[in-house]
């Protein structure tokens, strides 16, 4: 009994150390490559212990764009993020207040469109406004991605805020746009915190509306990475240093938030 | 008269609480689609001085019935669909189930496993570029250090698939594992119990009654999978750009370079309307399933 016990126990570690092990490895390798030499890079088969070197951050911080890429994606993804808010908090406040359900299953239809079908009728808009390469053109097309999000997971959480409270508000005199304000905001705020943080990391990571509608001025970095890797394709040292510096931003926004995002995430999946 | 509009708010506050997110998806996303619909009636080259010209279902007969590389990346979307759908609802599945136990270290477990779907899917496409190297890379390595052949990878045609599905499998699990984690956690106790009670052993548990009982939460990991699946795009563009040849071509990628690259954006149109219908079909099947009982 004890040693069938002993034996499940071991095999569950294992599976364990198995999953992380295959979750975490790329990460880990990155993390590794950033430090090495070209030659270190290069080397068969690969080096696990060498001496580590800062030359590739360097050359990535020092050498070309790297930090105005980098301020793009923060304006752009603080931008989206914030006219989502604006727009998708009161949005799901209604929709969970009043069960507009039906509201809620068009979010998941803007989910289902593939991004390519707005961008043609964009690009021509925006060619004909000249607002291609703008901040704010970029800004409306990650929109697309933010906004339903945003909806999507502040329903769950404006339908978990306890129901009693907004009725005694109600009781005592508040009209309901009082209670939105006075009572269900300041309850639903670490709420609304997480979720501009998934919608930041949702703008962040956002590849295809950049690629299409950003250009020189408002390149954002996974963008500005694939050109880099392009005319650049064997400086390994570079491209995990660079994939560290992009990666390393979101990947702290998931430990700050971690609760929140693994609720946010399943909570607007299941209530589908 | 200021009391009447506040009545006056309060009473279709249901519609105008939502109505400035409503008004801005109309435009940002219906008005797009309507567009493009349109258009796909048309053809029309961005590079041309000409307008579009007025083809009506031309584009689709070319497509359906002339275009050579419609119909093969119809295929590598569909297999690569059905192969992460599989892939990450099973592994997710897994996963949960070694989440859900109690064991020192399970807030950290949980949270690590998360990183692979948080982390930019491009730079991390291009990480997994450098490990499947043919020559120097670290996945080779690994494998002819146990004895196996090194792969090809992405640059072999028959091994594309695979290695993209490897990164898709590696990026998404974490999004299905916390889907029946959340799923698994409600499930009721008191089955269970009986059944482990009555001596059933935990491959019978597992079979009639978690499965039956996470049905629900495994349709909607499917879902959500199958959408974004279809839907694959960066690390794909990023790895191969289709290749080799055109053995990767995803529907997606297809349209991009259609309208990207080729600025046929008439004929891109009809491409958008048939492969969002796609999306949108394949959605209201795992819907209905969901609904209708077992």
């Amino acid at each position: 009994m004890s040693l069938s016990r002993g034996l499940r126990r071991a095999t569950f570690w294992c599976l364990l150390i198995l999953t992380l092990a295959f979750l975490l490895f790329p990460l880990v390798w990155m993390a590794l490559g950033s430090f090495k030499t070209q030659v270190d890079f290069m080397a068969y088969p690969p080096r696990w212990l060498f001496r580590p070197t800062l030359a590739n951050y360097e050359k990535v911080l020092i050498g070309g764009d790297f930090l105005k890429f980098t301020w793009n994606s923060l304006v752009i993804a603080a931008g989206s993020t914030a006219m989502s808010l604006l727009l998708g908090v009161p949005a799901a406040y209604g929709i969970a207040r009043y069960h507009q359900t039906r509201l809620g299953v068009a979010m998941l239809a803007a989910r289902m469109a593939p991004g390519i079908a707005f961008l043609i009728p964009w690009f021509i808009v925006f060619s004909k406004l000249r607002m291609v390469d703008t901040y704010l053109a970029v800004m409306l097309t990650h929109m697309v991605v933010v906004l339903p999000l945003v909806i999507w997971v502040l329903v769950g959480f404006f339908e978990d805020l306890p129901r009693e409270l907004e009725e005694s508000g109600l009781i005592d005199g508040c009209s309901v746009l009082g209670v939105f304000r006075r009572i269900a905001l300041p309850l639903a705020r670490p709420g609304i915190v997480a979720t501009a943080i998934l919608g930041v990391i949702a703008s962040w990571n956002n590849f295809i509306f950049s690629l299409v509608i950003a250009g020189n001025s408002t390149r954002t970095l996974p963008v500005a990475i694939f050109n880099f890797v392009s005319y650049d394709s064997l400086n390994w040292g570079g491209l995990t240093a660079a994939s560290s510096l992009i990666t390393l931003p979101v990947l702290l926004m998931a430990f700050l938030v971690q609760k929140h995002i693994v609720r946010g995430l399943t909570i607007g999946a299941l209530k589908g | 008269m200021a009391g009447g509009v506040e009545r006056w708010v309060e009473r279709h506050l249901r519609w105008i609480l939502p109505a400035p997110a409503v008004i801005a998806m109309a435009l940002l996303l219906v008005v797009p689609l309507v567009y493009t619909a349109y258009l796909s009636l048309h053809e029309w080259y961005a590079s041309s001085v000409l307008g579009p010209r007025l083809v009506w279902l031309d584009n689709y007969a070319q497509l359906f019935l002339r275009d050579e590389r419609f119909w093969p990346a119809f295929r590598v979307t569909l297999v690569f669909t059905v192969g992460a759908v599989a892939l990450t609802v099973t592994l997710g599945l897994g996963i949960a189930h070694l989440l859900i136990r109690n064991f020192p270290g399970r807030g950290l477990a949980r949270t690590l496993v998360l990183l692979p779907m948080i982390a930019t899917p491009v730079a991390m496409a291009l990480v997994w570029m450098t490990m499947m190297s043919p020559t120097i890379g670290v996945l080779n390595y690994v494998l002819r250090s146990v004895g196996l052949a090194g792969s090809a990878w992405v640059s072999s045609p028959r091994s594309v698939i695979p290695s993209l599905l490897l990164v898709e499998t590696w990026m998404w699990t974490p999004m299905t594992a916390l889907i029946c984690l959340a799923g698994l956690a409600t499930l009721p106790s008191e089955p269970f119990e009986s059944a482990r009670v009555d001596g059933a052993s935990g491959w019978q548990i597992f079979w009639h009654l978690t499965l039956p009982f996470m049905r629900s939460t495994l349709v909607v990991a499917a879902l959500f999978r199958t959408i974004d699946a279809l839907k694959v795009f960066d690390i794909v563009y990023v790895m191969t750009e289709g290749g080799p040849g055109f053995a990767s071509e995803t529907l997606n990628l297809y349209v991009f370079q259609t309208s990207f690259k080729y600025l046929n954006l008439g004929y891109a149109s009809a491409l958008i309307v048939v492969f969002f219908t796609l999306i949108l079909g394949a959605s209201m099947l795992l819907i209905q399933v969901r609904r209708s009982p077992p």
